[in-house]
């Protein structure tokens, strides 16, 4: 999923201080379920932001919302009769999410309410990791299952580097090495003359750096 | 055995000698002089000169420069590339311009990552891994060619090298890796400096089996120590590195005066005890900042004066 | 037992302490409450396993709201005891009576009272 965490408080009181009535608006999808932008998130959030600002002596309109999710239109579209009713939104969504009730709402600011991080797991309660990158021309039949461009720090597709030790990556002990992770496992399924076969120059056209991607599905149009 | 570039480095590989190279690390600002004096240190002991590149990503003078300063000099400069802040344009960009000014020796490296230098907010670029610069520069060399496949005009004559750290994990892929970059197109290569002679020489010996000594030419590295203190933080602070507990407790039973001559002793010895090793064909002396030992240990390891390959 | 505690102590029973959510202790400050305890079992006898750790959890989460929101973390607490322990339970409802005395009214309700003061009524 898309993993994000809430922003700090105080920044989001920053961007919204000037306005009146705000919409605090979350998302059921990925925000939820990494508990940064779902429902329970958008009430805390919506009762902290009443209490800041009635301490100061202003009763500010803050409502609540969360939608299904915030980056097919269909949804949005669910709002269309209350938008005009509010100055600003503060949306929980993933950076997505942001943008596209932005571009549906063109006359409504909105504003970000957490940092969406990267696509990964959950490891474990309350701990979630990176796991792809979106490179756009997946590997990881060559791999074993791991993927070196985002759980590497270097990306090296002929890893490790001299820097790896103990299973853990140079740049911290918390980082565990994706090359040793690789290596362990083409070892399990007994691959690994894999190793031995260099892999060639990426081609990062479809990536980032080949600028905002697109898919377009000939057979699902209209 | 015959040369396929004009690199001395090569030619006294190719003779048959053991060859000699050491290191000179740019400085943190646009003085050529600090290269010049420390080249001048080491210049009648040394057969080739690496110039690193952003060491431990702390900004510094450009490798590229420095190695031309060196090449006036009349030294042989080895250009240190490191994949970490150039994308494949620059990358060939830049060695063509090592050649421009004819070096030709060139260590292609991944680079350690920035969040150890000086920028760590910065961007790492890792178009290609060290594996796949081995590959562009042969390709270069030997085809004439760009990546993008058109011909270069005066194609580089590059002697091209890599690095190996046989202390490094997982140990028992480190020579499936170096059998990986000679594959790739490494010529010659050198080690992260050895303090644990018992495992360089296991690696050294599987290298052997797998008839990678007769592909490449290995030069050991060596790094003496200046300290018992040095000692303990190459122990236990840098990751890769393999420093046995007699190493330090030798350091450390030594008065503290005498500790840096009994540093250049344990490196003198490990010289010594090397040249008996099947396969390796040279030194890679790395002394950092204390590049006036280097004529000393060339000296007493026996290695002076250098051989004259015209 | 008949014991005495505070009459400005307003109880909310529940199940389990872990039947708290966050937005619940924050909705009581949103309303006006000067303070909130959330009194569960002993750490380990917990009835139904582990609620009262959910519960104390919670309570940290809210420490850290209410600070940002500049109410105050001391205003909500959490209290473990058997559920015999009656006259430790009036304990517990006196000493948060005092601390939450000596804090004060909320700052919400403080300026909510202002703001109807200045306005001449109610809204």
């Amino acid at each position: 999923m898309i993993v994000a965490e809430k922003k700090p408080m105080e920044e989001i009181i920053e961007e919204i201080k000037h306005f009146e009535n705000i919409l605090v608006l979350g998302c059921n999808e990925c925000v939820t379920v990494c508990e940064a932008g779902g429902k329970k998130e958008v009430g805390v959030l919506a009762s902290a932001l009443r209490m800041f600002f009635l301490k100061q002596g202003r009763k500010m309109r803050i409502d609540e919302r969360t939608l299904e999710r915030q980056c097919d239109p269909e949804y949005l579209e669910e709002i269309r009769d209350v938008a005009d009713g509010y100055d600003a939104v503060v949306s929980l969504a993933c950076g997505v999410g942001v943008q596209f009730t932005a571009e549906h709402y063109p006359s409504l600011p909105v504003y970000p309410g957490v940092n969406t991080c990267f696509m990964g797991v959950t490891e474990a309660r309350g701990m979630w990791t990176e796991r792809c990158q979106g490179c756009g021309q997946c590997i990881l039949a060559a791999t074993g299952g791991i993927c070196p461009v985002a759980r590497c720090a270097k990306r090296l597709f002929n890893g490790p580097c001299g820097g790896s030790s103990d299973g853990k990556c140079e740049i911290g002990k918390d980082t565990v090495c994706a090359w040793q992770l690789i290596i362990d496992r083409l070892r399990a399924l007994g691959r690994m003359e894999e190793y031995e076969r260099i892999a060639p120059i990426k081609d990062w056209s479809t990536d980032r750096a080949g600028g905002p991607r697109k898919i377009v599905r000939e057979d699902l149009a209209p | 055995m015959s040369t396929k570039t004009p690199s001395r480095l090569e030619k006294i590989l190719a003779e048959g000698h053991l060859a000699v190279t050491s290191e000179c690390g740019p400085p943190r600002g646009s003085d050529p002089a600090v290269i010049e004096k420390k080249a001048a240190l080491i210049r009648d002991h040394v057969d080739a000169v690496n110039v690193t590149d952003n060491q431990t990503s702390m900004t510094r003078m450009c490798s590229l420069a420095a190695c031309i300063r060196l090449k006036q000099m009349g030294l042989e400069p080895i250009l240190q590339m490191v994949t970490r802040d150039r994308n494949r344009i620059a990358l060939q960009s830049d060695i063509l311009g090592a050649a421009a000014f004819d070096i030709h020796n060139v260590l292609c490296l991944s680079g350690d990552h920035q969040s150890f230098g000086d920028c760590a907010q910065g961007q790492n670029v890792h178009d290609m891994d060290s594996m796949q610069l081995l590959q562009t520069v042969r390709r270069m060399r030997d085809d004439g060619k760009f990546l993008g496949g058109d011909d270069i005009a005066r194609p580089p004559q590059m002697f091209v090298g890599a690095a190996a750290n046989p202390f490094a994990d997982p140990f028992e892929i480190r020579v499936l890796r170096l059998a990986k970059k000679a594959a790739a197109g490494a010529e010659f290569i050198q080690t992260q400096c050895i303090y644990n002679l018992d495992k360089f020489e296991q690696w050294m010996a599987q290298a052997r089996d797998r008839g990678l000594t007769e592909r490449v030419s290995i030069l050991a590295g060596l790094t003496p120590m200046k300290s018992a203190g040095m000692a303990r933080y190459m122990k236990n602070r840098v990751p890769g590195m393999d420093v046995p507990d007699e190493v330090v407790k030798r350091m450390a039973d030594t008065p503290k005066e005498k500790q840096p001559e009994v540093g250049i002793d344990i490196c003198v010895e490990a010289i010594e005890r090397l040249k008996d090793v099947e396969g390796v064909t040279g030194f890679h002396i790395m002394a950092i900042e204390w590049e006036e030992k280097v004529a000393e240990i060339v000296e007493r390891a026996g290695l002076f004066p250098r051989p004259d390959v015209g | 037992m008949r014991l005495s505690y505070p009459a400005d102590i307003r109880i909310v029973r529940v199940p389990c302490t872990g039947k708290v959510d966050l937005i619940h202790i924050l909705r009581a400050f949103e309303k006006g409450a000067d303070g909130v305890s959330v009194v569960g079992c002993m750490e380990g006898d917990c009835h139904y396993n582990s609620g009262n750790f959910r519960a104390k959890k919670r309570v940290a989460q809210a420490k850290k709201v209410l600070d940002t929101v500049g109410i105050g973390a001391e205003r909500v607490q959490m209290y473990n005891l058997s559920s015999s322990e009656g006259p430790r339970f009036a304990r517990f409802a006196e000493e948060m009576a005092d601390r939450i005395r000596a804090l004060g009214p909320n700052p919400v309700r403080a300026a909510v009272n202002q703001m109807e003061h200045q306005t001449g009524g109610g809204r």
